[in-house]
């Protein structure tokens, strides 16, 4: 298992070379210098200019910056941002949890939801229940996320009055964050009425965020559990006269749930970029909006390591799946 | 999205002829109701596109003053002559939409050529010639595929410049690894068989083996993908147009109309719900065509 783990461990290797190759290159490829497209159309003084070239070390031979910039990412030093002059790494630390309790509500959202249905839909197949499922994967699978979102700010925050349209918690509230989660920070303060609000401003983001995910779950549980279902070992546990509970509940399953588990690792991409939309629309202070926040303004040290840490984060989430995955079976590590 | 490559093993059981094999894939295909729908519903877009001008009631950019945000033809302040209401600023949504029809599946379709074409070039090159060439090749593939689509597509088009040509090649840039591997694995099964040692034996040449050779019997999985990759395009153009970084307003693109109904969510629900409903639609039938072509193109690998 050791040398399985050591195996991925240094097959990434690369992979992570290769990141910080993009991540470091992306501000040199810009057409122009760094410093003048920050400046943008305002234009700078040529001493300005100057100094500011020097002061973040433009004017030395790339290959110097370059291993300065590794150098400084060992040492947790991602730049500072432009606009607020703090380090990136602190802003990007601060939000992300933020995204993570939203991406773990729409993760958790869409097994809860998906698995069942996908393993009803498989165990009827043919039925007005598998139709009217897959019908609704396709068409969450199908979704612009961005416009659902939109439809459901129109429908629960406009028309309804039920949930609030953007935001973490309710500005009648403030406490100091001890964890980063809302939901978790919002508990602790015992404050009344903050754990509600707190609900209630994550709900619509979650549905938005989980539309996904939940679709390619459904589906891929759906699949994996017909193939199981029609191999042999299924055939013997009925043939037994198992009930037809523990022949699905206890063979079937727990075998179609291996591709399964790789479909729902596979989603942590996808969802650090669907977060990118669902937090621009329901204005949700995670790395997502700082993300497009940061593109707009032009901060590049902060798109600099936001894309790095976005790209460290999947690759993380993922090498946890691989791990698990030659945990599950065996089979895999060899 | 993924890759179909690991799901493709063993060998074709091809029927003699093209024309033979062509009625095998639609006996398949048609059985499938779902995807003769989406064929219907993309043709008929590709025809809107074509005709837009023609069918379109009013000029797309043309303000009409006197009937500002003016909702749809059924709702009580309605007018007849914009069915699907008109915007902030008077423009008839029905026009837009079916003007913008262009420029989604234009976006899609170039997108889906730019990714195949360097997709199916870099997969042919790494299962071909293996060894080194092969580990750099897929090395690369790996980095692009590390960073989330979406987010890669914003980074680059921050780079370009935003515009929608931009947004294209970003996005084919992003998609065009899943090509890569799926030629490549496709590739390597397919290099060891008789019929390929029989061509190198009667001299072909390497150009001629990749692409005459081997090319043709690894279209079936490449076809699916390129399907889902146009939905996916499609998806990811108006996501970019959305958030400001694709095609640049006035121009009718979905996304970007979306962009700039956003204030409006609370006021008027039509300039919201249509641009967003005609991408949805126009995915789903991509979908549905993808899925049928999968069940056909593959029979190992049907879903229900």
């Amino acid at each position: 298992m050791l040398r399985f783990i050591f195996g991925r461990l240094w097959t990434l290797a690369p992979t992570l070379f290769g990141i910080t190759v993009i991540a470091f290159g992306f501000v040199r490829v810009l057409p122009g210098d760094p410093i003048l497209l920050m400046a943008g159309e305002r234009g700078i003084s040529a001493e300005r200019h100057a100094e500011l070239m020097a002061q973040f070390g433009y004017d030395r031979p790339l290959w110097e910056q370059y291993t300065d910039y590794v150098a400084g990412l060992l040492h947790g030093d991602l730049g500072l941002s432009i606009v607020t002059r703090q380090p990136v790494l602190d802003e990007f630390l601060s939000l992300f949890p933020a995204t993570v309790e939203l991406g773990l509500c729409a993760i958790l959202l869409a097994v809860l939801i998906g698995v069942p249905a996908g393993v009803l839909a498989a165990v009827k197949r043919g039925s007005w229940f598998d139709h009217t499922a897959m019908g609704a994967a396709l068409v969450g699978y199908s979704m612009p996320i961005f416009w659902w979102g939109l439809l459901l700010i129109i429908l629960f925050a406009g028309v309804l009055e039920w949930t609030p349209v953007s935001g973490r918690i309710s500005l009648l509230y403030y406490f100091e964050p001890v964890t980063g989660f809302m939901l978790i920070d919002s508990l602790l303060s015992g404050e009344e009425g903050a754990f509600a609000s707190a609900v209630s401003h994550l709900v619509l983001p979650t549905i938005v965020l989980a539309t996904i995910p939940l679709a390619v779950i459904a589906r891929q549980t759906r699949s994996a559990m017909l193939e199981v279902l029609g191999e042999d070992y299924v055939r013997t546990a009925r043939a037994k006269g198992l009930s037809a509970r523990r022949v699905v509940g206890l063979h079937a399953l727990r075998n179609a749930m291996i591709p399964v588990v790789t479909t729902i690792g596979l989603q942590v991409g996808l969802l650090l970029a669907g977060a990118i939309l669902t937090e621009t629309i329901f204005s949700w202070p995670g790395v997502g909006k700082w993300l497009i926040d940061s593109i707009f303004r032009r901060d590049y040290p902060s798109v600099q390591g936001g894309l790095l840490m976005v790209a460290l984060v999947v690759m993380a989430v993922n090498l946890v799946v691989d791990l698990l995955y030659g945990l599950i079976n065996p089979r895999i590590r060899h | 999205m993924s890759d179909t490559s690991s799901l493709r093993e063993g060998a074709p059981t091809a029927p003699a002829s093209p024309r033979g094999r062509l009625r095998e894939f639609w006996t398949y295909f048609s059985e499938n109701r779902g995807a003769v729908f989406g064929l219907w519903a993309l043709a008929a877009l590709v025809l809107v596109a074509v005709f837009a001008p023609l069918i379109a009631p009013h000029d797309p950019g043309h303000q009409f003053r006197d009937a500002l945000l003016a909702p749809p033809a059924w709702v009580d302040g309605g007018r007849a002559e914009f069915l699907l209401g008109t915007d902030a600023i008077g423009r008839d949504i029905l026009s837009r939409l079916i003007v913008g029809s262009r420029f989604s599946l234009f976006a899609g379709f170039v997108v889906v050529v730019l990714a195949l074409v360097l997709g199916v070039t870099t997969g042919l090159v790494a299962g071909f010639f293996g060894g080194r060439v092969d580990t750099l090749i897929m090395r690369v593939m790996d980095i692009i595929l590390a960073f989330p689509s979406l987010v890669l597509a914003l980074v680059l088009v921050a780079i370009l410049g935003p515009g929608l040509t931009n947004a294209m090649i970003a996005v084919a840039l992003v998609l065009q690894p899943h090509f890569a591997r799926l030629t490549r694995a496709a590739v390597i099964a397919e290099k060891g068989r008789d019929y390929v040692t029989a061509a190198r034996l009667a001299g072909a040449g390497r150009g001629r083996l990749m692409f005459v050779t081997i090319l043709p019997n690894c279209l079936g999985p490449l076809i699916v993908q390129a399907t889902l990759s146009f939905s996916n395009a499609i998806l990811d153009a108006a996501a970019l147009g959305f958030l400001g970084m694709g095609a640049q307003p006035p121009t009718p693109e979905w996304g970007t109309m979306l962009a700039e109904a956003r204030e409006f969510i609370l006021r008027a629900w039509w300039v919201v719900t249509f641009p967003g409903l005609a991408i949805l639609v126009t995915v789903i039938a991509i979908n549905l065509l993808g899925d049928g072509l999968r069940d056909a193109l593959d029979p190992k690998l049907k879903r229900s």
